[in-house]
Formats: C-alpha cells, sequence, structure tokens
C-alpha cells in the first residue's frame, strides 16, 4: 500500500507494454453507498487505478459535469471523513491503487497529520491536490511521508522548462500532466504542442506520467497515451456514471486500453 | 521598535497569506510579481500613475472634519475619508487604475474582473474603457437582478458581463468563475482582483495601490490637528479600504486600528459575513486566511445587507494583523449599519455606502468612549447611491412591520 505500491504497480504494466487508463469518480455522487460497486466495475472494465474526488463548495480547477456532480454529492451529505469511513468498511479491499483528488482546504481543515494517517489507514495510495503548487506543498511534506502516500504533482502545458524539470524531480506515484489550458471537461482536439509536452515530460520524468483533462473518447485517450504512458478520463466517466450508462464505461476504457505490442492507429 | 515588513518574499503574512494557485496559474502568477517588482520602482510608473489619479479619479480626496457628527455624538473629532468622492463613487478605482496599467506594461490587452455588487466591476470596466482594453466581468446571476443598474453601467462602459448561476450565485462563485476564465485565457489575459485577497502577490498589490488612502489620510490629520488619531474605524469585506486605510498607520502603535466585518443578522445567527470574528484559518481562492467554513472544511454563504461585505474570506493580512492584535476586528449588524446610514444622511448629508455605513456604526460606539480632545477617523470608503434604492425598499418594509 501507499506510494511505491502506486508507482510499481503502474510501472509494472508499463513494463509489460500496457498504457493506463485512470477513471476520475466524485465520491457520493449517487451516494457514498454506490461507492463500492463502482470502483469495483472500474477495476473489472481494466482501470489501472482509481482516482477519487472529495466534493468541494469551491472547485476552481473543475468544469461544469464536475463542479455538477460535486454538488450533488455535497447536497446529499457527502465528506471527507465519510469518503474514508466508507473506504474502510469495504467488503472487499480494492485490488488496484486509489488516489484521493481533493482541494486543499478539506484537508487543511480536517488537520494535515489526522488526514495522512486515515488516508493511509483507508488504503489510500496518494492524493492530488490541484491548489497546492510546489511552492507551498511543504505544507504537508512531512506528514504525508510518515504516512506513506504520495503527494502526486500536476504538471500544466505552460509551466517554464525549470518548472517541469523541479516538478520531475519531486514526482512521487505519478505525474499528473494537465493536457488543456482550461479547467476539468470536454476539449477539442490536443494541440501539436501538447504531444510535444507530454513527450519532454516522459523524457525526464522517474514517475509514470499521465494525460489528464478534456480526454473524453478512446481516440484521444489513444493519442495521448501514444505520447506519454496513459491517461486519466474524468468528466466522460462522470457523466457517465450520473446518466446511469455503465456499460457505455466499461467499453470506454476497454477501447482506450492498449498495449504497445499493438499501436494504436492498427487498432481504429 | 521595529518597522513593519509584511509580505515575506514568499507573499506570507506570518502563516497566512501564499499562492495556493493550480499550476496552470503560477506562471502568471510569478510573471505578476516580477512586473509590479519593476513598476513599483519605475518611477516612469509612479509619474503615470499618480497623474490618473489626480487627473482622472479625483485625487486627494478631503479629509472632513464632520462637526455636526462631532457635536452630535459629543466625544472626539470626527474626520472622515472622502473615498466617496473618487471617480466612480469609492476606492475601487484606486486600485483598478493601478492594476490596468500594470496590464498594459505587461502587454496584456485583456481583462477579467468578478464583481459582487458591481463597485468594482464598474471601476474596472470604467479604466478598461479609458485605457482601450477589453473587458470581461463575472458577476452572480442573483447579483445581476438586485444590481441591474451597475449591469447596465458597465455595458455601456463596453464590457461584456457574464452571469454566474453556480453556487449562490453571488460575489465567492464570480470569483470562481473569473479563476476559471483566467486560467483559460491566462496569456493574453490579466485578471484585476477587486480586493486584498487571491494568491500572493493580488493582496500586496491590492493594498499598495490602496494606501493612497492612509498616506493621504497622515498627511491631512497631521496638517488639519498637528497629531496622529486616536483612532481610524474602517469596514472590511476583503479589506481593501481597511488595508488601504490601516498600512500606512501600522507602525505608529499609538493609533488604534479598528476593522468592522458585516454582522448581518448578529454573529449569534448563522447569517453574516464575520471571517475574522467568528471564521477559522483556511484555503479559499488561492490564499490561506480567516474564512467561514462548516466542520467538513466546505465554505459557507456569507450573508449581509451590503453585497460589498457579502464574502466569506478576508484577506490575509488581516487575519496577520488581527492574530498579532495590532488591529481589532469587530463587527456591525445589518441593522446597525442601516441606522448609521441614515444617520449620516441626515446629519452631514453624506449618503453612506452601505458597506461603509458599518464603519460609521463602530465609530459611534468608538467615539462613547473617547474624549473631547481625541480624533477618530472614518474611512467612508463609497457612496450610498447606488443601495439608495434597496435602503427604500428596507425602511418600507419596516414601517409596514411596525
Amino acid at each position: 500500500m501507499g506510494s511505491k505500491y502506486l508507482k510499481q504497480t503502474l510501472e509494472q504494466k508499463i513494463s509489460n507494454g500496457e498504457k493506463l487508463f485512470i477513471p476520475y469518480i466524485v465520491a457520493g455522487d449517487g451516494g457514498l453507498d454506490q461507492l463500492e460497486a463502482r470502483i469495483h466495475l472500474l477495476t473489472a472494465a481494466g482501470a489501472s487505478a482509481i482516482e477519487l474526488g472529495i466534493p468541494f463548495s469551491d472547485p476552481v480547477a473543475d468544469g461544469p459535469v464536475i463542479q455538477a456532480a460535486g454538488s450533488r454529492a455535497l447536497q446529499n451529505g457527502t465528506t471527507l471523513k465519510g469518503v474514508l469511513k466508507t473506504l474502510q468498511a469495504f467488503q472487499e479491499e480494492p485490488t488496484i491503487p486509489i488516489v484521493i483528488m481533493t482541494y486543499l482546504n478539506p484537508i487543511y481543515h480536517y488537520g494535515i497529520e489526522a488526514f495522512a494517517r486515515d488516508s493511509a489507514d483507508a488504503g489510500i495510495d496518494g492524493v492530488i491536490i490541484p491548489d497546492l503548487p510546489m511552492e507551498e506543498e511543504h505544507i504537508l511534506t512531512d506528514a504525508f511521508k510518515q504516512a506513506g502516500i504520495a503527494n502526486i504533482r500536476l504538471a500544466a502545458p505552460n509551466s517554464t522548462p525549470d518548472r517541469l524539470q523541479a516538478i520531475c524531480q519531486r514526482a512521487e506515484g505519478f505525474l499528473y500532466a494537465v493536457s488543456v489550458m482550461g479547467t476539468t471537461g470536454v476539449a477539442e482536439d490536443h494541440a501539436v504542442e501538447v504531444k510535444q509536452y507530454l513527450q519532454q515530460l516522459k523524457q525526464v520524468s522517474p514517475v509514470p506520467v499521465l494525460a489528464g483533462f478534456g480526454v473524453a473518447n478512446p481516440t484521444q485517450a489513444k493519442t495521448l497515451s501514444d505520447c506519454c504512458d496513459g491517461v486519466i478520463v474524468g468528466s466522460k466517466i462522470v457523466e457517465l456514471f450520473h446518466q446511469g450508462e455503465e456499460a457505455a464505461i466499461t467499453s470506454l476504457i476497454q477501447q482506450s486500453l492498449y498495449s504497445d505490442k499493438t499501436p494504436a492507429h492498427d487498432l481504429s | 521598535m521595529t518597522t513593519y515588513t509584511m509580505p515575506t518574499k514568499e507573499g506570507k503574512y506570518g502563516i497566512f497569506g501564499g499562492k495556493f494557485v493550480p499550476e496552470l496559474l503560477m506562471p502568471a502568477v510569478i510573471e505578476l510579481e516580477q512586473a509590479y517588482t519593476e513598476a513599483r520602482n519605475d518611477p516612469a510608473f509612479i509619474q503615470e500613475l499618480d497623474n490618473h489619479l489626480r487627473q482622472y479619479v479625483g485625487r486627494e480626496t478631503p479629509l472632513y472634519f464632520a462637526e455636526n457628527l462631532t457635536k452630535k455624538w459629543g466625544g472626539p473629532s470626527i474626520y472622515l475619508k472622502r473615498e466617496d468622492l473618487n471617480h466612480t463613487g469609492a476606492h475601487k478605482i484606486n486600485n483598478t487604475i493601478g492594476q490596468a496599467l500594470l496590464a498594459k506594461r505587461m502587454g496584456k490587452q485583456k481583462i477579467v474582473a468578478e464583481t459582487g455588487a458591481g463597485q468594482h466591476g464598474v471601476a474596472t470596466a470604467t479604466v478598461c474603457a479609458l485605457l482601450g482594453l477589453e473587458c470581461v466581468v463575472f458577476m452572480g446571476a442573483a447579483d445581476m437582478k438586485r444590481q441591474k443598474l451597475n449591469v447596465f453601467r458597465m455595458e455601456l462602459l463596453g464590457a461584456e458581463v457574464r452571469g454566474v448561476e453556480q453556487g449562490s450565485g453571488t460575489l465567492k462563485d464570480a470569483v470562481n468563475e473569473a479563476l476559471r476564465y483566467w486560467v483559460r485565457h491566462v496569456t493574453d489575459t490579466h485578471y484585476i482582483l477587486g480586493s486584498v485577497v487571491g494568491p500572493h502577490p493580488f493582496p500586496q498589490i491590492v493594498r499598495d495601490f490602496q494606501s493612497v488612502i492612509g498616506n493621504e489620510t497622515k498627511q491631512q490629520i497631521l496638517a488639519a490637528s498637528n497629531k496622529l488619531p486616536d483612532a481610524i474605524v474602517a469596514c472590511v469585506g476583503g479589506g481593501s479600504n481597511a488595508m488601504g486605510m490601516f498600512y500606512p498607520f501600522i507602525d505608529d502603535h499609538a493609533v488604534r486600528l479598528i476593522g468592522v466585518e458585516a454582522g448581518g443578522n448578529g454573529l449569534q445567527s448563522d447569517k453574516h459575513a464575520a471571517a475574522l470574528s467568528t471564521g477559522s484559518a483556511g484555503i479559499l481562492h488561492g490564499t490561506l486566511s480567516y474564512l467561514l467554513q462548516n466542520e467538513d472544511g466546505q465554505i459557507q454563504e456569507a450573508t449581509s445587507i451590503s453585497a460589498g461585505l457579502d464574502y466569506p474570506g478576508v484577506g490575509p493580512e488581516h487575519s496577520y494583523l488581527h492574530e498579532q492584535k495590532r488591529v481589532t476586528y469587530t463587527a456591525a449588524t445589518d441593522e446597525e449599519a442601516l441606522a448609521a446610514f441614515q444617520l449620516l444622511s441626515k446629519t452631514e448629508g453624506i449618503i453612506p455606502a452601505l458597506e461603509s455605513s458599518h464603519a460609521v456604526a463602530e465609530a459611534c460606539k468608538q467615539a462613547e468612549k473617547m474624549q473631547t480632545d481625541e480624533t477618530l477617523v472614518i474611512c467612508l470608503s463609497g457612496r450610498g447611491d447606488k443601495d439608495v434604492e434597496a435602503v427604500q425598499q428596507l425602511l418600507r418594509g419596516d414601517n409596514h412591520g411596525e
């Protein structure tokens, strides 16, 4: 469990020639009692790990789909404490890594040390915090090290080369490469520069590189996966769960996954 | 005696402040920091800003001796710093003109801003018209309904006003949406944040541009009474007029500084905007500061009669000055502000903004405890024309209830 397990699990798949696919879901959207079933569905579909979003009142990095899902989750009473308790009470432990995506305030208010400890106890392997740039990350470094959970860093297409290098040097678990200049959600085709940026990150990063933001279909997933180690898909998965289109989620994941040995362009 | 040097180069005020923003915004925040450091040391920039403040904004504003109010209260000499006499009717333009000049200096031709009641939006749209910048203003849908005239004003000035339906459709949600817009357009757009909140360097930039209020006040009060004031009162939402007023006096320890938050229906109720009086530390909109939040760390809605104070956070420097006990923070309720609104109108012939009325309400309480040879300065941050209609409705409602 923890940071090492996360990195090793993903690296194992990469060394087998597989591309990675991490679906994002909002904890509590549809009710926390759905969480275990959803994680098992995503696991069975072939997800490499799961990114579990903690709803927040002011999600500035998120687009409309995830904002709406977060509001639904908050309205039905979802709390960070409740999510961690639910994870601990799962009947079957997840068989793939689980990472949390949360804005900083809920964990700051929870108490960073208590959060790190309780997350580790709940089987969380890493945490993605979109409003915590490296300048401020010292606020949780010790607590996360102590608990053995990864602080998963984000890189952006407009990060300067020296920032990208510094981010890569600190990277734990995997690197979350934001692939659009914007918020989460559906994007037009990704620009050539984004592909170059992913390839550059791939060259310098000591951990797997996954592209996220604006990935909504197997074609986009494959195009980006070609430049790095895989993709994170959020808004589309959240939307499909909300619409009850679970079969479509399975097929989106399966169609997006491919092995290096059978390149994407041969499949399509 | 030590000299006040906040913020640190990391943008911290003690534990408060910092830059808690997505990586996508870090290049812009760093660029702004560099541009501002250069600008504030460039005599040509300072000259240009000064010219605009004099010729366009109409500074300096008077420090008016309120003789009628002084007599009525029977305590200290009361002075009003007349920020209501600025172009566009409030202190907001001190900051927007500075930031718009900074945007031009950075080669950014587009501006995004948030607004609550519309005062900052109007002040932003105004300077964009003056300097030929494109302007998009985000405003909560609920606020747009309440402040139709300000929406039209902004449009008249050439700005595009976009309604925000998310959340409660008020200022906090408008900030969220302005930040999202800035993320998407960061390469050619500058975000003119309207208060001493947000990621570093915004709290510092806004404070510095607003400190013209305190600097003028200091010179004017010395000229008028040959001594520094005994106390200064200013209202605090995000806290830009207060920070601008207080900052030049921070090292003058004999001057009591009092910030007044919006007490809404009372601090015992859950309907107010008093982050410092009742909140706890947390992170919102890029900064660590006092916040109204629930036990799960979700940000709560603020409530106030005055849209300009209706924000669940407060500037990080206020949080620091609160913990250092250099500034005393109190709260005035809606009812007290409404009474002060009428009092100043009738006593001095000056209709204050509802925001500023909170400061007047607290000044009344302070005056009771002060001597006749003392002086008290009230920062009159804006004029009340924008509030007249709302107040009319409230007073009618009160009368019907009797």
